[in-house]
């Protein structure tokens, strides 16, 4: 538990990706197998269980540390994290006592937590801060409230656990996706150096595009380049190989059960086979748009009527996996023609829409297709190319994609291979990092936010947004921002970056006033992306890329 | 018996102590205690930007502060001295000067008027500090006592770790060729560091705001490792082996960009509350004070016996109310000992602007502004 305290403080302590990656690497080569699983586990975002409630602990704590409860309220105040005052606040252990694994603890306290009577709760948590140095107290109660979030991206992660294994980062990565709760023994497969870690539903990594602007000729020969629809939808990785049939999505949510159709549709590929597309709210003749996909994503069950007023295709544009092998270093063309071979019908974003004609007596209607190919946007300039993105919007489309033709399938964002060539208005996704109340009829809920995006493994404020939100999303974000409050300073809100939100603007300029030095023209939100993590928000990067040419230089 | 003030937020005793538009004042005696404006007469608790202001007439304050008080006001002011507790007589009062342990030289101020005794502490902790002379408690029948810490959160370990922590840091950083650097108030603070520091680690260099004080505590007879002020010249010289002591207001100077590769670290009192470190983009945060913290607060209004107790600096509402709630009379004690500058020099080492407000509000100023001019 010290150790894993150490982690959280150094994580928590420095702003340096060497550094963080410096304290996983020290943390993963010291702990035990046990404790580093669960710890992976955590650092990988898994839910904690909560054992007892943050109202309870703050009652006992101020028993124990013989302070009025308003006086631990007002130290809450001034700390701005609940885990942490606490921890202040109690006198310190009696004895220093050798310290437990993470895994023991997590055994010895916090599942029996979760069962316990109150009195039985209060017991076993004032035993516990007997055993406990003040900086394990701050974790203990993060992991005991099931408030336990950390700071790091998972790149990092990979990065250190690849540096033990004497891995590529790329090949750890990929190890790591899909993981959740693992075991010791996944653990020490995890950092075998030559281990096929084979488990049948892992997904690849994801290549991801990054945005580029009208300056598209510079990319060189048009007919270097594969052009596509941007389809406005979720991306997502369809898995078939022998039995297993899973969806995953960009942010490593396995989706399946959401979408029971498309599972079902996996049955007809072939064995060993990883697709990447899109899925989209398609009703077998117009796009439903994204709104309606959001009612289908991130659901644990589906109800029929919402299956049959939202029905979801899934749109490949990718080969990754097919007879059991890995094609990712096939160049695009390869692995498009490949695809093509599957014999996927080409998906047309509109359909001329049939009367429905009555089935035959004893055969049974044909199944609507659910798995389409992305065609290719074929054009011999680049000029066709920005008539045709022209269309987009009508279309419903988010623009164009540009990939190489001879481009590997990458991991991560490496620019230069893959471009997302999107319509205006211009649109990031941003992550929520501070919160504060509205004005009005919105006086006692949260509607203003600061949106951060990523610089390098920091999420730096980018832009102030206000709502553009449906009242029932608000509330609920609202509930959200309340639940996973770090800090509050006054009317605002620090909140643990879980949220993620298009951020759609009008323009971008380079600014030194601001810490991110660009400064977003009338930016708002489009819309929540509930699909989305917030390790898959835009890069401040991807902004600065888009500043006009003639600023470009100007940043730091 | 002499009647007591009534509870309020202002001292209305007549005669023995009020606040007055330059600060604490003493009717009786004909002299301000820590003034905020120049005034003919102040007893100064300590030498710190927030306590004691230059133009005064005359200065009186313990005699192991003179030469560090004698950089603070100038060379022609005139400052008188007590020997530590020696006794005098001013107008109708009875003062003498006892040590705070807060910083060389500083002094709580004990004034009896008719039989009744005040004690102003200022500044005050209760650790040892090899760098002043011990707190000393004083029985009073009214204590004004400050509250900069005033929370419960705020307990301080053992001095001595902390150093331990600090060396081990500096070699640890000594070993990965980066220079350390150490923020700390450069009178007091950077003193005391200076003498928690393990010299056979590496040379020692100072910021010259440090290094003036450096000279003034040397001059009073404090014993301090060597020390080197760092000329321009000199900033490389260290070898990625050096601990360079500066001011907080040298962070993200040009100054200090000029070492290269650097571990940044402040010692504070605030570094306590891990949302501090982590916004001021500290590598370290080293909690190390020069005031008493809420335990220490508690045992030294118990142990004056005072029957009413002010409260000023920080949390003082909720400690007043905290004493009250112990059955001790206590209200707050309204100043403006702090807020008037924003000097490196005082110790209020208050985070200003991220004590109580977020990382953002300039970020949320710029993008107002950014709508508004777009
Ligand atoms: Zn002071």
């Amino acid at each position: 538990m010290r150790r894993f305290a150490r982690l959280f403080h150094d994580l928590d302590a420095t702003t340096r990706t060497a550094e963080k990656v410096r304290a996983l690497v020290v943390y993963f080569s010291e702990a035990p197998a046990e404790d580093a699983a669960v710890a992976l586990a955590m650092l990988s975002g898994k839910r904690q269980r909560r054992g007892v409630t943050t109202t309870l602990l703050r009652a006992w704590a101020a028993e124990a540390a013989g302070i009025p409860d308003w006086l631990l309220e007002e130290s809450y105040a001034a700390v701005g994290d609940l885990a942490e005052t606490i921890a202040l606040v109690l006198p310190d252990a009696a004895v220093d006592a050798p310290s437990r694994g993470l895994a023991e603890m997590i055994a010895a306290t916090i599942e029996p937590l979760a069962a316990a009577d109150p009195a039985e709760k209060q017991r076993i948590v004032t035993a516990t801060w007997q055993q406990l140095h003040r900086d394990e107290r701050v974790v203990w109660h993060k992991l005991i409230t099931g408030g336990f979030r950390v700071g790091v991206a998972r790149t990092l992660v990979a990065r250190a656990l690849a540096e033990i294994a004497g891995v590529e980062p790329a090949t750890m990565a990929h190890r790591l996706m899909g993981l959740s709760a693992i075991t010791a023994e996944d653990y020490q497969k995890l950092l075998d150096a030559d281990a096929a870690v084979d488990d049948p539903t892992r997904p690849y990594p994801f290549f991801l595009a990054s945005p580029v602007d009208e300056a598209v000729a510079s990319l060189g020969d048009v007919a270097d380049w594969s052009a596509e629809w941007k389809w406005d939808g979720m991306r997502a990785q369809l898995i078939r190989r022998g039995d297993v049939r899973v969806l995953w999505t960009r942010g490593e949510e396995l989706a399946s059960d959401a979408f029971p159709e498309l599972i079902a549709a996996a049955e007809r590929l072939p064995e060993g086979c990883v697709l990447d597309g899109e899925v989209l709210a398609y009703d077998e003749c117009e796009l439903l748009g994204f709104a309606a996909l959001s009612r289908r994503a991130g659901r644990r069950r589906v109800t029929a009527k919402v299956l049959r007023e939202i029905p979801c295709v899934f749109v490949a544009y990718d080969l990754l996996e097919a007879d059991g092998q890995d094609l990712r270093e096939e160049p695009l063309h390869v692995r498009r023609a490949r695809l093509a071979a599957l014999g996927l019908p080409a998906f047309k974003e509109t359909a001329d829409r049939t009367e429905p004609t009555a089935p035959l007596d004893g055969v049974e209607e044909a199944p609507a297709p659910r798995l389409f190919f992305s065609p290719r946007v074929s054009a011999d300039s680049w000029e066709a190319l920005a008539e045709a993105r022209a269309t987009s919007r009508e279309r419903g489309v988010e623009g164009l994609m540009l990939k190489r033709c001879e481009s590997p399938y990458r991991v991560g964002r490496p620019r230069g291979d893959w471009w997302k060539w999107k319509v205006d208005p211009l649109e990031i996704d941003a992550v929520l990092l501070y919160a504060q109340a509205g004005h009005g009829r919105r006086a006692s809920l949260h509607t203003d936010y600061t949106l951060g995006v990523w610089d390098g493994d920091l999420l730096v404020p980018a832009a102030k947004a206000y709502s553009g939100l449906t009242d029932a999303e608000i509330a609920e974000i609202d509930r959200i921002i309340r639940q996973t409050t770090r800090e509050r300073h006054g009317p605002v809100r620090v909140v643990e970056p879980t949220l993620v939100f298009q951020l759609a603007f009008d323009g971008i300029a380079a600014s030194k006033r601001h810490k991110s030095g660009i400064a977003l023209r009338f930016p708002r939100i489009a819309r929540w992306r509930r699909e989305k993590q917030p390790a898959e928000a835009g890069r401040l990067e991807d902004l600065r890329a888009l500043l006009p040419p003639s600023q470009q230089a100007e940043r730091p | 018996m002499p009647t007591l003030p009534q509870r309020s937020t202002e001292l209305e005793m007549p005669g023995t102590l009020e606040m007055s538009p330059a600060g604490l004042y003493c009717p009786a005696g004909g002299f301000h205690i820590d003034p905020w404006r120049a005034v003919p007469r102040a007893v100064i608790t300590h030498a710190h930007a927030d306590h004691a202001r230059s133009g005064c007439g005359q200065y009186l304050c313990l005699s192991t502060g003179k030469r560090v008080l004698r950089e603070r006001v100038g060379g022609s002011a005139r400052i008188d001295t007590l020997r530590r507790g020696e006794q005098v007589r001013v107008g109708d009062v009875d003062l003498k000067l006892v040590p705070s342990g807060h910083i060389l030289g500083a002094a709580q101020v004990c004034v009896t008027h008719r039989g009744v005794r005040w004690v102003v502490t200022g500044d005050y902790k209760l650790e040892a500090d090899p760098t002043c002379d011990p707190f000393e408690p004083v029985e009073t029948d009214v204590l004004v006592t400050e509250s900069t810490f005033g929370l419960p959160i705020y307990r301080w370990g053992d001095p001595q770790d902390t150093a331990d922590a600090i060396n081990a840091w500096w070699r640890d950083s000594r070993e990965a060729g980066r220079t350390c650097v150490l923020f700390a108030y450069a009178l007091g603070k950077a003193q005391r560091l200076a003498s928690m520091l393990d010299p056979s680690i590496g040379p020692i260099y100072a910021h010259g705001a440090v290094m003036k004080m450096v000279r003034a505590y040397r001059d009073s007879g404090v014993r301090l490792p060597p020390i080197d002020q760092l000329a321009p010249a000199t900033r490389r010289a260290g070898g990625g082996r050096a601990m360079v002591i500066a001011p907080p207001s040298a962070a993200g100077s040009r100054w200090l960009k000029t070492f290269g590769e650097t571990q940044v670290a402040m010692a504070s009192g605030w570094m306590t509350i891990r949302g501090v470190r982590r916004r001021r983009g500290f590598d370290r945060g080293f909690i190390l004070s020069d005031h008493a913290d809420f335990p220490g607060l508690v045992q030294a209004v118990e142990a004056s016996r005072a029957r009413r107790v002010y409260v000023t600096h920080g949390s003082t509402a909720s400690f007043a109310r905290f004493l009250c709630e112990r059955g001790i009379e206590a209200s707050e004690l309204s100043t403006r000992f702090h807020g008037e500058e924003g000097s490196d020099e005082s110790d209020v080492d208050q985070p200003a602007a991220d004590s109580d407000s977020p990382a953002l509000p300039d970020e949320q100023a710029d993008e107002e502004a950014v709508e508004e001019t777009s």
